[in-house]
Protein backbone atom coordinates (compact mmCIF):
# COMPACT_ATOMS: atom_id res chain seq x y z
CA UNK A 1 0.00 0.00 0.00
CA UNK A 2 3.42 2.34 0.79
CA UNK A 3 4.90 4.30 -1.30
CA UNK A 4 8.76 3.80 -1.54
CA UNK A 5 11.21 6.50 -3.09
CA UNK A 6 15.28 6.04 -4.34
CA UNK A 7 17.47 8.43 -6.45
CA UNK A 8 20.31 8.39 -8.65
CA UNK A 9 22.51 10.77 -10.60
CA UNK A 10 22.72 10.11 -14.19
CA UNK A 11 25.09 13.03 -16.05
CA UNK A 12 23.84 15.79 -13.74
CA UNK A 13 20.16 14.29 -13.72
CA UNK A 14 18.45 13.00 -10.62
CA UNK A 15 16.32 10.20 -11.57
CA UNK A 16 13.55 9.37 -8.65
CA UNK A 17 12.73 5.61 -9.18
CA UNK A 18 8.89 5.62 -7.10
CA UNK A 19 7.17 2.73 -6.68
CA UNK A 20 3.87 1.52 -5.07
CA UNK A 21 1.11 4.52 -5.21
CA UNK A 22 1.02 7.86 -4.83
CA UNK A 23 -2.05 8.94 -3.18
CA UNK A 24 -3.69 10.95 0.05
CA UNK A 25 -1.41 10.52 2.81
CA UNK A 26 1.77 9.27 2.85
CA UNK A 27 3.17 8.49 -0.88
CA UNK A 28 1.89 12.40 -1.53
CA UNK A 29 4.09 13.13 1.36
CA UNK A 30 6.98 11.19 0.48
CA UNK A 31 6.82 13.04 -3.24
CA UNK A 32 6.59 16.25 -1.86
CA UNK A 33 9.67 15.62 0.80
CA UNK A 34 11.89 14.10 -2.14
CA UNK A 35 10.77 16.79 -4.32
CA UNK A 36 11.69 19.70 -1.97
CA UNK A 37 14.84 18.22 -0.53
CA UNK A 38 16.45 17.79 -4.05
CA UNK A 39 15.77 21.09 -4.97
CA UNK A 40 17.52 22.53 -1.33
CA UNK A 41 20.51 20.57 -2.87
CA UNK A 42 20.12 22.70 -5.87
CA UNK A 43 19.08 19.73 -8.14
CA UNK A 44 16.90 20.91 -10.30
CA UNK A 45 16.64 18.37 -13.34
CA UNK A 46 14.49 15.89 -12.18
CA UNK A 47 13.29 12.67 -13.85
CA UNK A 48 10.57 10.65 -12.18
CA UNK A 49 10.32 7.22 -12.92
CA UNK A 50 6.72 6.01 -12.38
CA UNK A 51 7.12 2.24 -13.74
CA UNK A 52 6.62 1.02 -10.88
CA UNK A 53 3.98 3.02 -9.37
CA UNK A 54 0.86 1.32 -10.18
CA UNK A 55 -2.22 3.96 -8.91
CA UNK A 56 -2.43 7.42 -7.66
CA UNK A 57 -5.57 9.27 -7.00
CA UNK A 58 -6.68 12.74 -7.23
CA UNK A 59 -4.65 14.00 -4.75
CA UNK A 60 -1.51 12.08 -6.20
CA UNK A 61 -2.06 13.83 -9.30
CA UNK A 62 -2.43 17.51 -6.86
CA UNK A 63 0.93 16.04 -5.79
CA UNK A 64 2.84 15.71 -9.27
CA UNK A 65 1.44 19.16 -10.38
CA UNK A 66 2.58 20.96 -7.50
CA UNK A 67 5.97 19.17 -8.01
CA UNK A 68 5.89 20.03 -11.50
CA UNK A 69 5.43 23.80 -10.69
CA UNK A 70 7.35 24.17 -7.79
CA UNK A 71 10.59 22.28 -9.48
CA UNK A 72 9.77 24.87 -13.06
CA UNK A 73 9.52 27.69 -10.73
CA UNK A 74 12.74 26.80 -9.41
CA UNK A 75 14.49 27.60 -12.83
CA UNK A 76 14.66 23.87 -12.72
CA UNK A 77 12.55 21.14 -15.18
CA UNK A 78 10.69 18.08 -13.92
CA UNK A 79 9.66 14.83 -16.20
CA UNK A 80 7.67 11.96 -15.76
CA UNK A 81 9.29 8.39 -17.52
CA UNK A 82 7.41 4.99 -17.73
CA UNK A 83 3.80 5.44 -17.32
CA UNK A 84 1.70 2.70 -16.11
CA UNK A 85 -1.49 1.95 -18.25
CA UNK A 86 -3.40 3.13 -15.27
CA UNK A 87 -1.28 6.63 -14.71
CA UNK A 88 -1.55 6.96 -18.56
CA UNK A 89 -5.03 6.76 -18.71
CA UNK A 90 -5.67 9.13 -15.39
CA UNK A 91 -3.17 11.34 -16.81
CA UNK A 92 -4.97 11.31 -20.38
CA UNK A 93 -8.08 11.76 -19.04
CA UNK A 94 -7.72 14.89 -16.73
CA UNK A 95 -5.73 16.43 -20.01
CA UNK A 96 -2.52 16.49 -17.89
CA UNK A 97 -0.43 14.03 -20.35
CA UNK A 98 0.26 17.01 -22.84
CA UNK A 99 1.08 19.43 -19.93
CA UNK A 100 4.00 16.75 -18.25
CA UNK A 101 7.06 15.87 -20.87
CA UNK A 102 6.20 12.35 -20.46
CA UNK A 103 9.34 9.79 -21.67
CA UNK A 104 9.38 6.33 -22.21
CA UNK A 105 13.24 5.91 -22.59
CA UNK A 106 15.76 6.50 -19.69
CA UNK A 107 18.89 7.28 -21.87
CA UNK A 108 16.60 9.72 -24.14
CA UNK A 109 14.83 11.23 -21.49
CA UNK A 110 18.60 12.09 -19.62
CA UNK A 111 19.37 13.29 -22.82
CA UNK A 112 16.34 16.11 -23.07
CA UNK A 113 17.55 17.37 -19.96
CA UNK A 114 20.69 19.05 -21.99
CA UNK B 1 -31.36 -5.66 5.31
CA UNK B 2 -31.63 -6.90 1.47
CA UNK B 3 -29.31 -9.34 0.72
CA UNK B 4 -28.20 -7.45 -2.39
CA UNK B 5 -27.25 -4.38 0.04
CA UNK B 6 -24.40 -4.16 2.69
CA UNK B 7 -23.58 -0.77 4.45
CA UNK B 8 -21.12 0.31 6.93
CA UNK B 9 -19.94 3.15 9.29
CA UNK B 10 -16.81 4.87 9.53
CA UNK B 11 -15.03 7.34 11.66
CA UNK B 12 -13.70 10.74 9.73
CA UNK B 13 -10.07 9.36 9.47
CA UNK B 14 -7.49 8.74 6.62
CA UNK B 15 -7.84 5.09 7.20
CA UNK B 16 -12.24 5.69 6.29
CA UNK B 17 -10.93 6.34 2.48
CA UNK B 18 -8.93 3.38 2.45
CA UNK B 19 -11.26 0.85 3.56
CA UNK B 20 -14.05 2.44 1.40
CA UNK B 21 -11.55 1.71 -1.68
CA UNK B 22 -11.01 -2.01 -0.05
CA UNK B 23 -14.86 -2.49 -0.01
CA UNK B 24 -15.84 -1.04 -3.01
CA UNK B 25 -12.94 -3.17 -5.34
CA UNK B 26 -14.13 -6.62 -3.21
CA UNK B 27 -17.80 -5.98 -3.56
CA UNK B 28 -17.43 -4.79 -7.31
CA UNK B 29 -15.36 -8.34 -8.73
CA UNK B 30 -18.11 -9.96 -6.64
CA UNK B 31 -20.66 -8.32 -8.82
CA UNK B 32 -18.88 -9.30 -11.72
CA UNK B 33 -16.93 -6.41 -13.40
CA UNK B 34 -13.54 -6.68 -14.95
CA UNK B 35 -10.18 -5.71 -13.10
CA UNK B 36 -10.21 -2.31 -15.06
CA UNK B 37 -13.84 -1.26 -14.08
CA UNK B 38 -13.36 -2.65 -10.64
CA UNK B 39 -10.26 -0.43 -10.12
CA UNK B 40 -12.45 2.19 -11.82
CA UNK B 41 -15.52 1.94 -9.60
CA UNK B 42 -12.89 1.91 -6.52
CA UNK B 43 -11.10 4.74 -7.73
CA UNK B 44 -14.27 6.72 -7.81
CA UNK B 45 -15.19 5.49 -4.22
CA UNK B 46 -12.05 6.28 -2.88
CA UNK B 47 -12.72 9.74 -4.34
CA UNK B 48 -16.36 9.86 -3.24
CA UNK B 49 -15.28 9.13 0.31
CA UNK B 50 -12.20 11.66 0.59
CA UNK B 51 -14.45 14.16 -0.02
CA UNK B 52 -16.50 13.00 2.56
CA UNK B 53 -13.77 12.74 5.32
CA UNK B 54 -11.92 16.04 4.19
CA UNK B 55 -14.55 18.21 2.84
CA UNK B 56 -17.54 17.07 4.22
CA UNK B 57 -16.66 16.04 7.47
CA UNK B 58 -13.32 17.71 7.71
CA UNK B 59 -11.97 15.38 9.72
CA UNK B 60 -14.12 16.15 12.73
CA UNK B 61 -14.53 12.56 15.09
CA UNK B 62 -18.11 13.45 15.96
CA UNK B 63 -18.87 12.78 12.31
CA UNK B 64 -19.71 9.74 10.50
CA UNK B 65 -19.08 8.25 6.55
CA UNK B 66 -22.12 6.15 5.68
CA UNK B 67 -21.12 3.54 3.16
CA UNK B 68 -23.73 1.46 1.66
CA UNK B 69 -23.66 -0.90 -1.49
CA UNK B 70 -26.53 -2.01 -3.13
CA UNK B 71 -26.73 -4.41 -6.30
CA UNK B 72 -29.97 -4.19 -8.76
CA UNK B 73 -30.64 -6.66 -11.65
CA UNK B 74 -28.66 -3.94 -13.54
CA UNK B 75 -26.82 -1.91 -11.65
CA UNK B 76 -24.33 -1.35 -8.69
CA UNK B 77 -25.41 1.86 -6.77
CA UNK B 78 -23.18 2.86 -4.12
CA UNK B 79 -24.15 6.02 -1.66
CA UNK B 80 -21.78 7.95 0.24
CA UNK B 81 -22.59 9.64 2.92
CA UNK B 82 -21.32 12.49 5.12
CA UNK B 83 -22.43 14.84 7.93
CA UNK B 84 -20.89 17.74 6.64
CA UNK B 85 -22.27 21.66 5.49
CA UNK B 86 -23.35 20.21 2.53
CA UNK B 87 -21.09 20.50 -0.92
CA UNK B 88 -21.79 23.44 -2.95
CA UNK B 89 -22.02 21.81 -6.75
CA UNK B 90 -21.61 25.15 -7.87
CA UNK B 91 -18.35 25.80 -6.73
CA UNK B 92 -16.67 22.71 -8.16
CA UNK B 93 -14.50 24.18 -11.13
CA UNK B 94 -13.88 22.87 -14.54
CA UNK B 95 -10.40 20.76 -14.05
CA UNK B 96 -10.08 20.47 -17.77
CA UNK B 97 -10.43 24.11 -18.33
CA UNK B 98 -6.87 26.13 -18.92
CA UNK B 99 -6.54 28.18 -15.78
CA UNK B 100 -7.39 24.94 -14.09
CA UNK B 101 -5.05 22.64 -15.50
CA UNK B 102 -2.05 22.91 -13.03
CA UNK B 103 -4.24 23.46 -9.76
CA UNK B 104 -3.39 21.20 -7.20
CA UNK B 105 -7.25 19.92 -6.49
CA UNK B 106 -10.60 19.86 -7.87
CA UNK B 107 -10.37 16.74 -9.79
CA UNK B 108 -12.05 14.29 -7.55
CA UNK B 109 -16.00 14.99 -8.64
CA UNK B 110 -14.31 15.04 -12.54
CA UNK B 111 -12.48 11.61 -12.16
CA UNK B 112 -15.75 10.06 -10.23
CA UNK B 113 -17.81 10.95 -13.52
CA UNK B 114 -15.32 10.05 -15.53
CA UNK B 115 -15.17 6.51 -14.04
CA UNK B 116 -19.01 5.93 -13.43
CA UNK B 117 -21.76 5.90 -15.52
CA UNK B 118 -24.22 7.48 -13.48
CA UNK B 119 -23.65 10.48 -10.47
CA UNK B 120 -26.19 12.01 -8.51
CA UNK B 121 -25.03 14.82 -5.92
CA UNK B 122 -27.40 15.55 -3.28
CA UNK B 123 -25.97 18.42 -0.67
CA UNK B 124 -28.02 19.31 2.13
CA UNK B 125 -27.99 21.21 6.13
CA UNK B 126 -27.41 17.66 6.93
CA UNK B 127 -24.70 16.66 4.85
CA UNK B 128 -23.55 15.40 1.18
CA UNK B 129 -25.03 12.15 -0.13
CA UNK B 130 -23.28 11.36 -3.60
CA UNK B 131 -24.32 8.35 -5.44
CA UNK B 132 -22.56 6.42 -7.89
CA UNK B 133 -23.98 4.03 -10.42
CA UNK B 134 -22.16 0.97 -12.48
CA UNK B 135 -24.45 -0.63 -14.95
CA UNK B 136 -23.93 -4.32 -14.78
CA UNK B 137 -23.40 -4.61 -18.49
CA UNK B 138 -24.22 -7.95 -19.85
CA UNK B 139 -25.90 -9.05 -17.16
CA UNK B 140 -28.48 -11.47 -18.25
CA UNK B 141 -30.91 -9.38 -15.74
CA UNK B 142 -30.09 -6.74 -17.79
CA UNK B 143 -28.04 -3.61 -17.75
CA UNK B 144 -29.39 -0.91 -20.01
CA UNK B 145 -26.95 -1.61 -23.18
CA UNK B 146 -27.52 -5.49 -22.22
CA UNK B 147 -30.99 -5.38 -22.97
CA UNK B 148 -30.80 -3.58 -26.46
Amino acid sequence: MTMKSSTRQIDGVTVVDLSGRITLGEGSVILRETVRDLLSKGNKKILLNLGEVNYIDSSGIGELVSAFTTVRNQGGDLKLLNLTKKVHDLLQITKLYTVFDVKDDEAGAVKSFH
Amino acid sequence: MSANRVSYTFDSTLETVNSAEEAASRIAAEAGFGDEEVTRIAMAVREAAVNAVLHGNAYDPRKKVTLAFERTPGDLVITIRDQGKGLDISKIPDPLAPDNLLKTSGRGIFIIRSFMDEVEIHPSQAGTEIKLIKHVHGSPAGGKEASQ
